[in-house]
């Protein structure tokens, strides 16, 4: 019996240890460690220390600690609590509040494409998305007088409708000639960003007012802007919250309705949903506009978050984040949650490192390797001699067991 | 042309869109017709076929703008027509009247940008070459792996690795050949990493290549900005290769100095386009590769060994790729830049599909966007009123068009993307 018991706690244990959350905490600890390693390697103090490594080890040993110590720590300065200016809250908490500003568009973009991928699509074109519903957005936010709140509510609207109308036009040109949808947004991606060039270049369309050859929009109206959430102090504002209500509508759409049920029934298998009955080429197109709906959220994040004018590299490369975050966050709604702000921190924290001196482009690294960890199971598993993940599981093992002396 | 069609050969809509073609060549001659025949402007276009220094040299060639335009717009809607009446007899308008017809409306367009200016034709096709070489050699290696049943997304990072390393292997090393060498191993080891990822551990293969061009970008920017943006004397000087005139045939008037006046990496791509080729459909070793691609089950039970054909035809593709790179660096303008594949690795993704995963076709198909690259330097130049965006999008719009009302539903290796798992 004793044995038994034990037995079973070991399971357990093993199951846990081979979850994909335990999994996702070692590769993100595993991406930083790859970062730390490009710090110490690219630090010139180490550097130097290394060429009098044999006569005096513990001097490398120190200036590598001291690398990835100063690293790391502006990075949690950057992103979460500035100790430095403990002195001032408004200081001290700023940090935090740009994590969560920098995450907002990460989160709905990240939605967007984790959408896809739960269909079996590869949405690789959110950047061209994102960027039409930026050029609606503009058009409704400078061009367009409306009375405060109405104007913000049809600005938002238009950006998630015009990356939603070029997401279904990939589902259609699918559904319709079987055009594959990597290749249709990739061709989009390109036809969007020299739309939008060009609406901000053309002084009849979107150029900025007495603006000169650089292409450039006005700033969105006051009425159609994004209201600060924290008050003046903070940057942080609405899109934040706008994302929030993204990441619920996402797990609604996904867990709880029948259309949801649809699209991951064709992403687990087409040919099974086909036969039971499934219009499978009208799904995807349903399922292309809503993932690009999603980064249409991002999209009205950009567009009328700003409190200047918008230059044609708005996009900011969310549309490719938005990919990362999804593989990071497993495609559920709170896994993107998380891998958003994740990444959203490494955005805010990026300032103070280029400050010290340290390129903050070692993030990007650290956010290919955590990506490279999760998308590979077997080898994180492999490096931190982690069991196989068991195909039964206890609970269904003891509904078995109680199930049979039910017979019995 | 063949009217047999063995069943299941063409899917059900190749057959029902084959109407498209003509609809198309419709809409493309009436923009010749219109925008660049009745709207056009008078002024006159000249066309300069050869440099004045080169031994058999053409006379240029002097005529109004809008002529041009009137003159191949009717051509043009000659070959729509011809076109329509062939889909209406139920048969497939060939390649050859789609590609005419392209060329001349590209000549259309060229005249109407040029309008009181110059067309260096010599400049535009050599540059235009140079300028593919890279999107060609990367469209190579993701036929090399798509056609043994490896979706390889990486391409993009494949490109970037190569252009670093052979720009700083070669300027450390003060040798361009090491930094060529360099590029094509690094590429491999990365192709090594997709590979073993896709066949051995299984992970789905988009994800590890869209990971991996996370990885290569944020390294290589992360090195640049760090290392090379200080110490770009030693690590990021390399120079290029020279340029090499093959004697006799660079001497062919139009031809001859844009195909034989170039740098080792172009005559490379040359040789590499025609070999994938021959490998591919002519020897066993490409029969066997495609049967991987195809049915790796059907072939493992002949005895082809399914892993290692394939880990080795991606991981040969990744030295192209690298090449491909190089070609971006030592093989053009020397130093490495920030993401300085810009998206070609895209763009090679594109024209792999575009080319039907057919050496030659993807070729061709890279020489485009090669040609729209030069368009807009060009464009700018001789004219620049006009909405350079606009004539950017050229290239994004016609592949947007192949794709959706040539190409189809084209059709991929049946095994690409499935890994295969001995059973």
């Amino acid at each position: 019996m004793s044995t038994e018991t034990e037995n079973r706690f070991q399971t357990a244990l093993k199951e846990i240890f081979s979850t994909s959350a335990t999994r996702t905490v070692l590769s993100v600890f595993l991406g930083f460690v790859v970062g730390a390693i490009f710090m110490v390697f690219s630090n010139e103090d180490v550097l130097k220390a290394a060429q009098y490594f044999t006569a005096r080890p513990m001097d490398t040993i120190a200036a590598s600690w001291s690398a990835i110590a100063d690293g790391y720590s502006a990075l949690f300065r950057g992103a979460i609590y500035n100790y430095e200016r403990a002195d001032d809250p408004v200081a001290a908490f700023r940090p935090i509040t740009e994590t969560l500003r920098f995450a907002a568009p990460l989160i709905a973009a990240g939605l967007g494409i984790a959408l896809g991928f739960r269909v079996g699509l590869f949405n690789i074109g959110g950047n061209g998305q994102l960027m039409f519903g930026v050029l609606w957005a503009t058009w409704i936010s400078t061009r367009v007088e409306l009375p405060f709140g109405i104007h913000l509510v049809v600005a938002i609207l238009m950006a998630i409708l015009g990356a939603a109308l070029l997401g279904a036009l990939v589902g259609f040109l699918k559904a319709r000639t079987g055009a594959h949808e990597v290749i249709v947004t990739i061709m989009l991606n390109y036809i969007a960003a020299n739309l939008l060039t060009y609406f901000f270049r053309e002084e009849s369309l979107l150029r900025e007012t007495g603006g000169g050859g650089t292409p450039k929009s006005d700033a969105p109206a006051i009425t159609a802007q994004l209201p600060k959430l924290l008050g003046e102090d903070y940057t942080l504002h609405l899109g934040f919250a706008l994302a929030i209500i993204a990441v619920v509508v996402y797990w609604w759409l996904m867990e709880r309705s029948t259309i949801g049920y649809r699209f991951r029934m064709v992403g687990h298998n087409p040919h099974a949903a086909r036969t039971a009955g499934i219009n499978v080429e009208r799904t995807y197109m349903y399922a292309m506009a809503a993932s690009a709906a999603f980064v249409g959220i991002a999209a009205a994040n950009q567009a009328l978050g700003a409190t200047s004018g918008l230059s044609p590299s708005v996009d900011a490369g969310i549309g490719f984040d938005g990919i990362t975050v999804a593989l990071l966050g497993g495609s559920t709604a709170p896994g993107v949650l998380m891998a958003g702000l994740l990444f959203g921190a490494f955005k805010a924290g990026s300032a103070p490192m280029q400050v010290m001196g340290l390129s903050p482009e070692v993030l990007g690294i650290v956010q290919g390797s955590i990506v490279l960890f999760i998308a590979a199971p077997p080898l994180v598993r492999a490096i931190f001699r982690l069991p196989k993940p068991q195909k039964t599981t206890v609970l269904k093992d003891l509904v078995k067991r109680s199930s049979k002396g039910e017979e019995k | 042309m063949k009217t047999e069609v063995t069943p299941g050969m063409f899917s059900q809509a190749e057959i029902a869109v084959s109407k498209k073609t003509p609809i198309v060549m419709a809409g493309f001659t009436a923009i010749v017709l219109v925008f660049f025949g009745i709207l056009g402007t008078g002024d006159v276009v000249v066309w300069q076929f050869t440099k004045p220094d080169d031994t058999f040299a053409l006379p240029d060639f002097t005529v109004a703008s809008n002529t041009i335009g009137l003159i191949i717009g009717v051509v043009l809607a000659a070959i729509t027509a011809y076109a329509f009446v062939l889909v209406s007899q139920k048969k497939h308008p060939a390649l050859w009247l789609s590609l005419v017809f392209g060329l001349l409306a590209v000549i259309a367009l060229l005249s109407w940008l040029a309008a009181g200016n110059k067309v260096q034709f010599a400049f535009i096709l050599s540059n235009a070459i140079v300028l593919a070489i890279p999107i060609a050699l990367g469209a190579m290696a993701g036929i090399m792996s798509e056609r043994v049943g490896v979706v390889n997304i990486a391409i993009e990072g494949q490109l970037l690795t190569g252009a670093f390393l052979a720009a700083v292997v070669g300027s450390l090393t003060d040798n361009l050949w090491v930094g060529l060498l360099a590029a094509m191993v690094g590429a491999a080891l990365l192709s090594m990493v997709l590979a073993t990822f896709s066949i051995k551990f299984l992970v789905d293969q988009i994800i590890v290549g869209v990971v991996l061009n996370v990885l290569v970008l944020g390294v290589t920017n992360f090195l640049y900005s760090q290392w090379l943006a200080n110490d770009g004397k030693n690590a990021n000087f390399p120079g290029t290769f020279p340029i090499i005139e093959i004697p006799v045939l660079s001497e062919i008037p139009i031809l001859g100095p844009a195909l034989f006046e170039n740098r080792i990496t172009t005559y490379l791509a040359f040789l590499i386009i025609p070999a994938l080729w021959f490998f591919l459909f002519k020897t066993k070793l490409g029969l066997r590769a495609r049967a991987v691609g195809e049915h790796p089950l059907a072939a493992d039970t002949v005895g082809i060994n399914v892993a290692r054909t394939r880990f080795w035809w991606v991981t040969i593709g990744g030295m192209v790729a690298g090449l491909g790179g190089a070609a971006l660096t030592i093989g053009s303008v020397g130093a490495f830049g920030r993401d300085m594949s810009g998206g070609q690795g895209f763009i090679a993704l594109a024209v792999v599909i575009l080319g039907r995963w057919h050496p030659f076709s993807a070729g061709a198909a890279a020489l485009l966007f090669g040609f729209a690259i030069i368009l807009r330097i060009w464009a700018n130049q001789v004219s620049p009123g006009i909405p350079t965006d606009f004539i950017t999008m050229v290239p994004y719009v016609v592949t947007l068009i192949a794709v959706v009302g040539f190409v189809g539903r084209v059709r991929a290796p049946a095994a690409d993307g499935q890994p295969y798992i001995k059973g």
